[in-house]
Parts: structure tokens; C-alpha cells; sequence
């Protein structure tokens, strides 16, 4: 089984330490595998902004760079949801991407659906409050958790996986899933609002009492992350998969 | 009347400045939408019934024009007089012609966001013809000389002590009495004396049946009762897409929209009209207005299927935030930000950008409208008909450019991490992401591609060491 790791732009040049937790990660759990020096960005923020061209193009691209692995694995949901869910709108005739769709996986997917992960490589402890970020490409596109609009029996991924963790307490934050206002390049379309939303969002998260606001996509932890450094909060976000490698607090 | 040219972040930045008022507003609405959670819980079939109504308003917009044409036959033998007007002026026009061939000097109106937007009041005062909207939150906004902040709670925007002021004005009532139990009786006594003395009555319509060519109205205040039970004349003015094909459909639709709209089981009235009251006139508008245009868009035509129930708005977080002024088109949130560009993207292009893409609106939207996927389609369109600013379009252009050449792409982020930590802070104060209280995040000293070759190289150098 040969996993191709896909490390979405940003992350790629703010977050190499969550892209390198992914890495570690997966290959201490026995995956093999290849980091494509190729590939750049998924095309969402084209996507976005109606530049069909350039989300067509970055669609093929993305296809061309991963489509020989087994798997495509990423720890980002709205990346993934993008490659998953929407470039059907770009390229759906691409035999090559059809192939190549049921294969990519968000990382805490891929740990828990393909793996089948019971317990962790090495134990963790992590004897921290966390507050659970449920972001909405994860939520509401992946269905990493049961929405608060639709009536149905509630799950959650990441409440879940961090079940494997030994002494950390999750707790969720008022309006469980509210969005916390990042939204791609809306965050600098209108910044006052955006800034508004992950204000209320930070300010939930914190009321929980919580040290750590934990989520699964690194564009709401960097936005929410830039609110708590604005303010001088002492809540942090971090990425469930740093957590999961043992790294927590210490990267 | 709406300031339609008002752009929406720009409204959303004013709007936020008061950020007690903001935060009120949001507070206000979300437990309206926390309402509707309690109700949806309560029906296991809660899902269910989205479906059903899905499927119902799905299949009658694939054959619109039969259902329209059963309706009209239906209504007609009913010996109800049907009008089709194109356009909001054709609309208006024929509302007037029949007022005023009747010698009609006011008009009693409940509840109807077709006429807000055919912009009927003032077409009908501008002809001598009082208008007098009965619907307690419309008569709030209408005094207020201000178009409804919301569709379903219109004056949703002001405090009882706003109102108060303005009944105070107005109304004559009580300087500084803020009950609300006070001035909804003021507002009734002076309602009352409107329904008692107007001419002709004027309705929206929820749903209109073509089984039997009845309309449905749904209120809670009675307000729509009233005004077609005491004048002689009924005109029913509604949106082509308002048709659902039998009376046997209509029991999912009344048990999602008032859950939906404000949390409870049902609306106070769900009253049929089927045909004038003994000595009485009634006459049904048919309204187009781009909505057939809207209907033969295969990106858009789902949003016909919209019953006016304002979850989507309830649960924005975009729109609890900005409120429905910071929106151009008549109906704001969710909804309006599909209706609204589908209209005309030069007016209301900004719309489709305000918004996370977050979907909340989609899940609560009780006939399963795509539209949070909508308005990324709609940007498609602002994209290709040049409306972006020339700096986001000049962005983009460069971030296409780069995604296609990775090692450029590279390097430019490493010029990022590089220039940033060494720019004054005052020159990063005022960027966009930075200027309403975001700081950066840290530059790392490498990308994850760096550390990934030093990685690979340190492994290689291992391997043949050993």
C-alpha cells in the first residue's frame, strides 16, 4: 500500500510541523510513504472565486501528481473536500480523477476507515483539556461529525479518535459547530466580519475552560490562532494530529 | 425601499462597529434557530420530510407550466379572476388597475415579499393609493419608512425601546413604555381601525394548489384574515414558483415551515382561499419576474424550490452578523445571496461573496437547497464577467500561474517566510488580515518540502554510512 502524502500550500510553508506529524504518523503505523515534490496547490481559492480556468487546471495537475498512489491522504478537510467534492465540477470527465476520487482520504479518515486504528503506535498521554473544533468542510462535506442542523444520532471522528488518547478531557464548545469565520479568501474579502466570527468562536472555545482548541483542518487554527495571539489568550490551537503523534504541546 | 448599492462588506464593517448591537442581533436570531433545532428533534421524520418536500417542489418545477396551466383552470372555475404579469412592473400595473377601476383609496396588505420586490407600496402611494401593511413587523418597518431586515421577522433589526420610540411617534402611545404587550395592542387598535376602513385586501401566498386552483396564506397574527374577511376585494399575489401539484402535498410543507421559520409546530393560520366571499372579488397575480430565467439555469433553478422560511438567515453566521441591510437585494442571507445575483450580478455580485462557504444553510434549509454551493457558483459568473476588483483578479491570476509551477510557487512562499518576520508592524497593521485584530501567524524557518529533503538527505547519508 503506497500513500501518496498531499500537503496543501499553506500548511506546506506555515505548518511543516503538522505536515510532519502526518508523516510520522503514518509511517510509524507501517504505511509507506512518498511526498510528490510536484504538487502544489489544490486549486480551492481559485475554486472560490469563480476562476474555473485555474481550479480546472490545478484539478488536472493534482490528478496527474497523485493519481499512482493507492492512497492520498491529507491533514486537512477542506483540501480534501475540495479534491473530493468538487472537482467534479471542473473535470468530471477525467477518467483519471473518477479513479482517483474514491482514494483520498483526510488523515483522521484514513486512521479510522482504512486502517481501522484501535490504538495508537506509541501511547500518548495527554493530560489537557481540549476543546473540539469541528470545521465545516470536515462536518458538513466529509461528515466527520453529525451536524447540529440535521436530525440524526451524533458522531464525531475526532471525539472519537481521541478516545485512543490516555488523559485528555474534550469538552465542545457552545454552538458546537458553528463556523469560525476563516472561509478561505473571505478572510480578507471582509476582515472585519471574518475577524468578528472567530472572535465569538475563540471566546466560545475558551469559555470551556479549555487549554487547547483542537481541530483537524489548519486554516481555522491559523485564523483563530492569529485572533488568541492579537488578544494575548492563552488558549492554543493545535492540529488532532500532532496529539496523536505525541508531539502536543511540545511543537 | 432597499438601498440596493450597498456593498456588503463594507455594510458588515459599519454594522460591527456597534459591536453590543451586533452581538445582540446575533444572539437574537440564534436562538431562533435553536427553536427550530428543538422542533426538528421532536419529528423523527424530521429528515424525512425534507426529502419528501424536495422531491414534491423538484418534480413541479419539472413541469411547471402543466401545473400552472391546472391551476389557472381551476382557480378560473372557482370563479376567481387570474392575472399574469411578467415582470414587477406588469405585477404592479395590474394591482393598480384593479384598485383603481373600483375607486380603491387604501389598501390593507399582509405579509408578502413578492410585492417588497416589485416595489409596490410606493408604486401604489405614488397613484394616491394609501398602503397599509398589517403584518405587525412590516407596519413597524413601514413607519419606519426602512425595508424588512429579514422575510420572515422583518423588523427583527430594532429593540423594544426603538419601537417604542416609534410607536411613541407614530402611534401616539406612552413615551418611554418599552412593553411589548403594550405596544402590540397599540398597534392592533390602530390596525384595526385600517382593516375596518380599507377598501381591497392584498395577501402573499405560500403555497397555491393547482388540485383545486386554492391558495394558502400562513401567518401568525391573523393579519391576512382579517384583510380579505372585511373588504370585498382579495388580490393574491404570488411567484410562479409557488405551485405544489395537490392538497395531499401541502401537509409536508406547513409541518417544515414554521419549525423551519420560527420553531414552532405550525403557524397560528393556515387559511385557504379558494374563492371571493359572497358579494367579494378575488383575483390571483401570477408573477415571473426572472424567475423563468432562474428556472432554465441549471446551476440556479434549485432555488425555486425556496419556501420563504428564513432558516437559512436564522442560521448564517454571516448574516446574524451584518444584518439584512448589509445585503443589496431585497431578500438578504442564504437565499437572497442566489436570488439576488441571479437577478443581476452588477448590482448584487458582492452578495455571492459574503459567505464562509461553511453550509450551515444547506443543512437547515427544509427543501434541501445546494446554497452555500450556489453562491461558489455564482462567483463563477462574476468571475468570467470581469466584476472581481483588479487586485483579487490580478491575485488570482498569479496564484492559477503558480499552482501550475510548483518550484516558482516555492519560492514565492519562501520570499514570504523571509520578508515577513523583517516588515515593521506598522506596515502590517492595516493589511486586510491583519487590520480588524488578526496578527500573523509565525515563518517558520522551512517549508515542509525543505524538511522533507533534509530528511530524505540525512537518511541517504546514513544508509551509506553504515
Amino acid at each position: 500500500m503506497k500513500i501518496g502524502l498531499f500537503i496543501p500550500c499553506f500548511i506546506n510553508e506555515l505548518f511543516p510541523h503538522v505536515a510532519m506529524a502526518t508523516l510520522e504518523l503514518l509511517e510509524s503505523l507501517g504505511c509507506e510513504v512518498a511526498f510528490p515534490m510536484e504538487q502544489s496547490c489544490c486549486g480551492q481559492p481559485l475554486a472560490n472565486n469563480g476562476d474555473s480556468k485555474g481550479a480546472c487546471d490545478a484539478a488536472r495537475r493534482f490528478t496527474g501528481v497523485f493519481q499512482q498512489y493507492d492512497y492520498v491522504v491529507a491533514p486537512s478537510g477542506s483540501c480534501v473536500s475540495h479534491v473530493t467534492h468538487h472537482y467534479d465540477w471542473y473535470i468530471a470527465d477525467d477518467p483519471a480523477y473518477q479513479q482517483l476520487k474514491p482514494k483520498v482520504y483526510e488523515i483522521i479518515e484514513f486512521l479510522q476507515d482504512v486502517l481501522k486504528l484501535e490504538k495508537l503506535p506509541k501511547p500518548v498521554y495527554f493530560p489537557h483539556k481540549v476543546s473540539i473544533h469541528q470545521s465545516c468542510h470536515g462536518l458538513r462535506e466529509l461528515h466527520h461529525a453529525s451536524p447540529s442542523e440535521l436530525m440524526m444520532p451524533y458522531h464525531s471522528r475526532l471525539e472519537s479518535i481521541l478516545k485512543l488518547v490516555d488523559g485528555v478531557e474534550v469538552l465542545l464548545p457552545e454552538r458546537r459547530d458553528e463556523c469560525c469565520g476563516f472561509g478561505g479568501t473571505f478572510c480578507v474579502d471582509e476582515p472585519e466580519l471574518s475577524t468578528a466570527m472567530g472572535e465569538d468562536r475563540v471566546a466560545q472555545h475558551e469559555a470551556t475552560g479549555a487549554e487547547y482548541i483542537v481541530g483537524a483542518d489548519p486554516s481555522c487554527l491559523m485564523h483563530m490562532g492569529g485572533i488568541i495571539r492579537h488578544q494575548g489568550k492563552r488558549i492554543r490551537p493545535l492540529h488532532i494530529v500532532e496529539i496523536l503523534t505525541g508531539r502536543g504541546a511540545g511543537a | 425601499m432597499k438601498d440596493d448599492s450597498v456593498k456588503h462588506p463594507q455594510a458588515a464593517a459599519e454594522f460591527l462597529k456597534d459591536r453590543a448591537q451586533a452581538k445582540w442581533h446575533d444572539s437574537a436570531i440564534w436562538w431562533v434557530r435553536q427553536k427550530r433545532d428543538a422542533q426538528a428533534k421532536q419529528l423523527p421524520e424530521w429528515e424525512e420530510l425534507r426529502r419528501l418536500a424536495r422531491e414534491i417542489k423538484a418534480h413541479t418545477l419539472s413541469q411547471l407550466d402543466d401545473y400552472l396551466a391546472q391551476f389557472e383552470t381551476n382557480a378560473q372555475n372557482n370563479g376567481v379572476t387570474v392575472h399574469w404579469a411578467a415582470d414587477a412592473d406588469e405585477h404592479n400595473r395590474i394591482v393598480h388597475s384593479i384598485l383603481a377601476a373600483r375607486q380603491v383609496k387604501k389598501l390593507v396588505k399582509s405579509k408578502s415579499m413578492l410585492t417588497e420586490e416589485c416595489g409596490l407600496n410606493p408604486y401604489l402611494e405614488q397613484r394616491g393609493i394609501e398602503v397599509v401593511d398589517t403584518d405587525l413587523g412590516e407596519r413597524i418597518v413601514q413607519l419606519r419608512h426602512e425595508a424588512p431586515s429579514h422575510i420572515v421577522m422583518p423588523a427583527i433589526h430594532l429593540k423594544k425601546e426603538q419601537i417604542s420610540e416609534l410607536f411613541h411617534k407614530e402611534l401616539g402611545t406612552e413615551a418611554g413604555n418599552n412593553d411589548p404587550t403594550y405596544l402590540t395592542h397599540a398597534a392592533r387598535a390602530n390596525l384595526r381601525e385600517h382593516f375596518l376602513t380599507a377598501d381591497a385586501g392584498l395577501t402573499g401566498v405560500n403555497f397555491a394548489i393547482a388540485e383545486t386552483g386554492g391558495v394558502v396564506v400562513c401567518t401568525n397574527e391573523g393579519n391576512a384574515d382579517l384583510g380579505t374577511s372585511l373588504p370585498p376585494i382579495h388580490i393574491a399575489s404570488m411567484g410562479l414558483e409557488k405551485i405544489i401539484p395537490k392538497l395531499e402535498h401541502l401537509g409536508v410543507f406547513t409541518r417544515l415551515l414554521a419549525r423551519s421559520a420560527i420553531g414552532s409546530p405550525v403557524t397560528t393560520y393556515t387559511s385557504h382561499f379558494h374563492q371571493a366571499r359572497p358579494g367579494g372579488e378575488m383575483h390571483i397575480v401570477i408573477v415571473d419576474n426572472g424567475r423563468s430565467d432562474i428556472l432554465g439555469n441549471e446551476d440556479f433553478y434549485q432555488s425555486l424550490r425556496c419556501i420563504r422560511c428564513g432558516a437559512c438567515m436564522n442560521t448564517c453566521p454571516v448574516y446574524r452578523r451584518s444584518s439584512g441591510f448589509s445585503y443589496s437585494y431585497i431578500i438578504p442571507g442564504p437565499i437572497g445571496s442566489t436570488l439576488g445575483p441571479s437577478r443581476d450580478m452588477k448590482k448584487h455580485g458582492s452578495m455571492a461573496f459574503a459567505c464562509s462557504t461553511c453550509g450551515s444553510c444547506s443543512n437547515v434549509c427544509p427543501v434541501k437547497i445546494n446554497l452555500h454551493e450556489q453562491l461558489v457558483l455564482h462567483r463563477k459568473k462574476a468571475f468570467d464577467q470581469n466584476l472581481l476588483p483588479t487586485g483579487k483578479k490580478m491575485g488570482l491570476l498569479a496564484m492559477r500561474f503558480l499552482t501550475q509551477h510548483p518550484a516558482l510557487f516555492d519560492l514565492g512562499g519562501k520570499v514570504m517566510r523571509k520578508v515577513v518576520p523583517i516588515i515593521p508592524e506598522s506596515l502590517t497593521r492595516h493589511s486586510a488580515w491583519s487590520r480588524a485584530g488578526r496578527d500573523l501567524p509565525p515563518m517558520p524557518a522551512q517549508s515542509f518540502k525543505e524538511q522533507y529533503q533534509q530528511r530524505s538527505q540525512n537518511k541517504q547519508d546514513k544508509e551509506e554510512q553504515q
